[in-house]
C-alpha cells in the first residue's frame, strides 16, 4: 500500500487569482481526498445592509464581485422591488437582460482565457481576452464602467441605450461571433487541449444533483436546468433552451460555456429586436416591509438572494448564496481519484469566484 | 413575496421533514440564518429545489438551543451549517464535517449575531 501524503494547494497558486486552500490527500499521484478551507478574505458585505439605506446598498451589492457585479446589483434591486411590489417598466427589464448577457459573455471569455493559461496555451489565452475586450468596450460605452458599472437602481435602471448604440452593438457582436467560432476550433478540436480536458474531472448527473452543483458545471453533467427559464427580466419573452452536455468532464464544461457565449449573442439580438420604448425607471416611495427570494442565472450558475425588510430604510437581512459556494462540494467530489497534475484544471472548471464566496 | 412555500418546523420535526423532501428527489439549495432582534435567537430557512420549483422549511431557534445537522440527509448541508455557526453562532450538532469555528478565518466571533 502506498503512503498517503497531504499536499497543500493554495491559498496562493498560479491558477487562483483569489485565495482558497485545499489539503490534498494523495496516494502516489492520485488524489484520495480534498479538504477545503475558505474564509481567508471574508468581507461581511451582507451585514453592511444594516448600515446603508436600502437605496444605497445597491452599490455595495455590486461590489460583491467584479465579474458578476451587474447581476448582484440587479438581483438586490429585484429583491427590494418584489418586496415593495414595484413593476419595472418593460424597457428597464430588457436593458437589464442585455447587460446581464454582456456580463455572461465577458465572464465566459475570461474563464476560457484562464483555462488556456492553466494548461499552458498562452496564445489561446490572449485570443480569448482580446475578444473579451470588445464586450468590455461595449459596457464602457453604454454605462461608463467596464466591470462595475452601477446602472441599477431600485425601480429600474439609471442609463438607457439609444437605437443607434444598440444597432452598433449587434453589429459588433456579429464580428465577435466570427472570432469566437475561430477560437472555438482550438478549444474543442486541438489534440493538446483535448488531452488535458477529455475524461478529466468526471461529475455524473446523479452526483451533480446530490451535491447541489449549479450553472455550466451542472449542465455539463446533463442536467437541463437554467434559472433564466423562470422568465425574470425579459427572459420570458425570449426564445432559448438550456445548453447541456452529457459528457460530464472538463471538456464538456468548456464546450457548454462556449455554446453559452453564442446563446448570449442570440439573446442580445432578440432583446434588441424586441426592446420597447418608454421609461427606464419608476419612482420609489416608502420603505420595504416583507421578505423575498430571488434566483438568477449568473455566468457561474444559479445565485439565490434572500431579503428581509422591516419597514425601515435599513434592510434587516440580505443573504447571497453564490454559485461558487454551491459548486465547491461537487468540485471536491470530482477531485477524488484524479491525477495530482489535473487539480488546477479541475478547480478552474467550476469557474471559481472566491470574491463572491467571501461576500 | 416569497419564491415557494415556507413550512414552519421545530427542531424535533426538522429531520423528518428534510428526509421527506430528500426522498422526493429534491436538492438542497441553501440554508440561511437571520438573527432575531434583541438576541432572541436565529431564524433558519432551509431552501430546497426540484427543477425550478423551490420550497422552504423555517425554524426559529432560541440562542441556547442546538439544532441537529441535516448533512446526513443532504451531503452539502455542512457547508451552510458551518457558515451559520461561524457568523451567527448557531450551534449545530452532528455535522458530517465540522470545522469547529474555523470555516471562516475572521477576527470577530459570530459577527452577524445581534
Amino acid at each position: 500500500m502506498s503512503t498517503r501524503s497531504i499536499v497543500p494547494f493554495g491559498p496562493q497558486h498560479p491558477v487562483l487569482p483569489e485565495p482558497i486552500h485545499l489539503d490534498l490527500v494523495i496516494e502516489d499521484e492520485k488524489i484520495v481526498e480534498a479538504i477545503p478551507s475558505i474564509g481567508f478574505v471574508h468581507r461581511g458585505l451582507e451585514s453592511l445592509v444594516n448600515k446603508r439605506e436600502f437605496t444605497e446598498y445597491v452599490y455595495v451589492a455590486e461590489r460583491i464581485c467584479g465579474i458578476c457585479s451587474f447581476l448582484h446589483g440587479a438581483s438586490y434591486c429585484d429583491a427590494v422591488e418584489r418586496v415593495m411590489q414595484i413593476e419595472l417598466p418593460g424597457r428597464a427589464k430588457y436593458l437589464r437582460t442585455i447587460w446581464a448577457e454582456m456580463s455572461r459573455i465577458h465572464s465566459h471569455l475570461l474563464w476560457l482565457g484562464l483555462l488556456a493559461d492553466a494548461f499552458g496555451f498562452e496564445s489561446l489565452f490572449m485570443q480569448a481576452w482580446r475578444i473579451r475586450e470588445k464586450v468590455l468596450d461595449m459596457l464602457e460605452a453604454s454605462t461608463g464602467g467596464r466591470c462595475i458599472f452601477s446602472v441599477n437602481c431600485v425601480g429600474g435602471v439609471l442609463k438607457d441605450m439609444d437605437a443607434s448604440m444598440l444597432k452598433g452593438f449587434v453589429q459588433e457582436l456579429d464580428k465577435m461571433e466570427i472570432q469566437v467560432r475561430a477560437m472555438e476550433k482550438t478549444f474543442l478540436s486541438d489534440a493538446t487541449v483535448n488531452n488535458r480536458l477529455r475524461g478529466v474531472g468526471i461529475l455524473t448527473k446523479q452526483q451533480a444533483h446530490e451535491l447541489g452543483a449549479t450553472g455550466p458545471f451542472m449542465r455539463a453533467s446533463g442536467i437541463n436546468r437554467d434559472t433564466r427559464k423562470l422568465g425574470y427580466y425579459a427572459y420570458g419573452d425570449l426564445e432559448f433552451e438550456p445548453i447541456i452536455s452529457n459528457d460530464c468532464d472538463s471538456y464538456a464544461r468548456c464546450e457548454v460555456r462556449i455554446r453559452e457565449i453564442y446563446q448570449s449573442f442570440d439573446l442580445i439580438r432578440q432583446a434588441v429586436a424586441k426592446i420597447p420604448d418608454g421609461d427606464i425607471a419608476v419612482p420609489v416611495k416608502g420603505n420595504p416591509d416583507g421578505e423575498s427570494f430571488v434566483r438568477v442565472e449568473q455566468p457561474r450558475g444559479e445565485a439565490v438572494y434572500y431579503l428581509k425588510a422591516d419597514g425601515t430604510k435599513f434592510i434587516d437581512r440580505f443573504r447571497v448564496r453564490t454559485p461558487t459556494f454551491a459548486n465547491i462540494p461537487a468540485m471536491l467530489e470530482t477531485l477524488k481519484g484524479c491525477d495530482y497534475a489535473d487539480v488546477p484544471i479541475m478547480v478552474l472548471t467550476i469557474d471559481p469566484c472566491i470574491s463572491c464566496t467571501e461576500r | 413575496m416569497t419564491d415557494g412555500e415556507i413550512k414552519v418546523v421545530t427542531p424535533d420535526t426538522l429531520l423528518g421533514e428534510a428526509m421527506k423532501i430528500h426522498d422526493q428527489g429534491w436538492r438542497l439549495v441553501q440554508i440561511c440564518a437571520r438573527a432575531l432582534k434583541d438576541g432572541a435567537g436565529n431564524e433558519i430557512t432551509y431552501s430546497f429545489g426540484d427543477d425550478l420549483i423551490m420550497a422552504h422549511l423555517r425554524l426559529t431557534l432560541p440562542c441556547e438551543e442546538h439544532v441537529t445537522s441535516i448533512s446526513h440527509i443532504f451531503q452539502t448541508a455542512y457547508f451552510y451549517e458551518n457558515e451559520m455557526h461561524d457568523l451567527f453562532g448557531v450551534q449545530v450538532d452532528m455535522m458530517t464535517v465540522d470545522f469547529k469555528g474555523n470555516f471562516y478565518k475572521i477576527g470577530a466571533e459570530t459577527p452577524f449575531k445581534k
